[in-house]
């Protein structure tokens, strides 16, 4: 009995645990997303939180504890931010061609997502710290953390609703685009890239590789744009 | 493999500097990605090599790897659902609404000003398309 215990109990405050079972779960998350073809319902990011997140309430297991372990995958966001420059320089005679819809598209798109969700939140009565948090939900997690605490949000509460709305728009797009009779994959890959920053762009990438592209582009513009309206709109509202 | 890697995370340091320091609005790793385009532009330019070789070299090994994975990398901010349980209890239909509203329209209007202005460009260049 105490053997067991005593290995969990060293097991448990190394790194070294957590960080093997986040990159398990994702394996086994994306061999599930392979299997039904790459599903979007299916969707990678979810099926590994899942995993992981009952782990943790079964074993209760602080989030802390396990960040410990996982933060080395959380750190490789910056570098694979910088990684998207490498897809934009190859594609460029293409998204130079593009420029004047992508910047229409931007303040249209990045106007819309803010006004959209204030605008249902407050339908809904939600109080005003929510609706703080709530604001920069299209934008990539790092920078939308840094949003909401300039707004008066819940920065830790907003990494959820991003990883969320980026989980959403992932699982709604290729449908939607589909219903939509829409091939154009500059066009889609921008959509899904400015309302779920680098899951739509992960998503994006696994059907088209220009999709990808403009995903990515799209969502290092959104985390501009949004930074620099979200205050204006909050204060409106 | 870590020359490419070191790459990345110069421009990301620099990126993060640049915005420290001068208070932008723009977060360090996308100015990082900026950095590194131009500098991709430049060697373009000085060398002429073509586009797609960067793909043969070390940093572009090491982006592919990173950007084939990206999705893995969202996983440990995801998993701080835990933190908010009591809170999605309280308003979690709500907040589902919100969400799942809020991208749909944005998802329907920014594809469809996309592809107005594409039309109104190609028309205005006098380009039919294929």
């Amino acid at each position: 009995m105490t053997a067991p215990f005593n290995l969990w109990v060293y097991l448990s405050t190394t790194p070294l645990l957590w960080l093997s079972i986040t990159l398990l779960a994702f394996l086994a998350a994306d061999a599930l997303s392979r299997l039904t073809n790459r599903n979007p319902l299916a969707n990678p990011v979810l099926i590994a939180v899942i995993f992981v997140a009952t782990l943790l309430m079964l074993t209760g297991t602080d989030y802390k504890v396990y960040f410990n372990g996982a933060q080395f995958v959380h750190f490789l966001l910056g570098p694979a931010t910088v990684a998207l420059a490498l897809p934009l320089y190859r594609n460029w005679p293409l998204v130079r061609r593009n420029l004047l819809p992508m910047a229409a598209a931007l303040l249209v798109g990045s106007a819309t997502a803010l006004v959209s969700t204030l605008a249902i939140a407050l339908a809904f009565g939600l109080p005003r710290d929510i609706l703080a948090s709530l604001a920069p939900k299209s934008v990539t997690a790092a920078v939308a953390m840094a949003i909401s605490e300039q707004l008066g949000g819940v920065p830790a509460l907003t990494a959820v609703l991003v990883i969320s709305t980026g989980i959403i728009g992932a699982v709604m797009v290729t449908p939607l685009m589909n219903a939509m009779r829409i091939r154009n994959f500059a066009a889609r890959g921008f959509a899904v890239g400015l309302v779920s920053h680098g899951i739509g762009t992960a998503r994006a990438f696994s059907v088209d590789s220009v999709a990808g592209t403009f995903s990515g582009i799209a969502m290092g513009l959104n985390a501009v744009a949004t930074a620099l309206i979200a205050p204006i709109f909050l204060l409106l509202m | 493999m870590v020359r490419g890697f070191v790459l990345l995370l110069l421009c990301q340091l620099a990126g993060e500097a640049f915005s420290r320091a001068l208070a932008l609005p723009v977060p360090g790793p996308v100015l990082g990605l900026v950095l590194l385009f131009a500098s991709l532009q430049l060697y373009q330019r000085v060398s002429g090599t073509d586009r797609a070789a960067v793909g043969e070299s070390d940093v572009g090994r090491v982006s592919d790897g990173l950007l084939q994975n990206l999705a893995l990398l969202f996983v440990p901010a995801g998993v701080g659902v835990v933190q908010h349980l009591k809170l999605i209890e309280d308003h979690g239909l709500a907040i589902a609404v919100v969400l799942i509203g809020s991208t749909a329209i944005t998802l329907i209007v920014t594809v469809l000003v996309f592809l107005a202005v594409a039309r109104w460009v190609d028309g205005a260049a006098g380009e039919a398309k294929p």
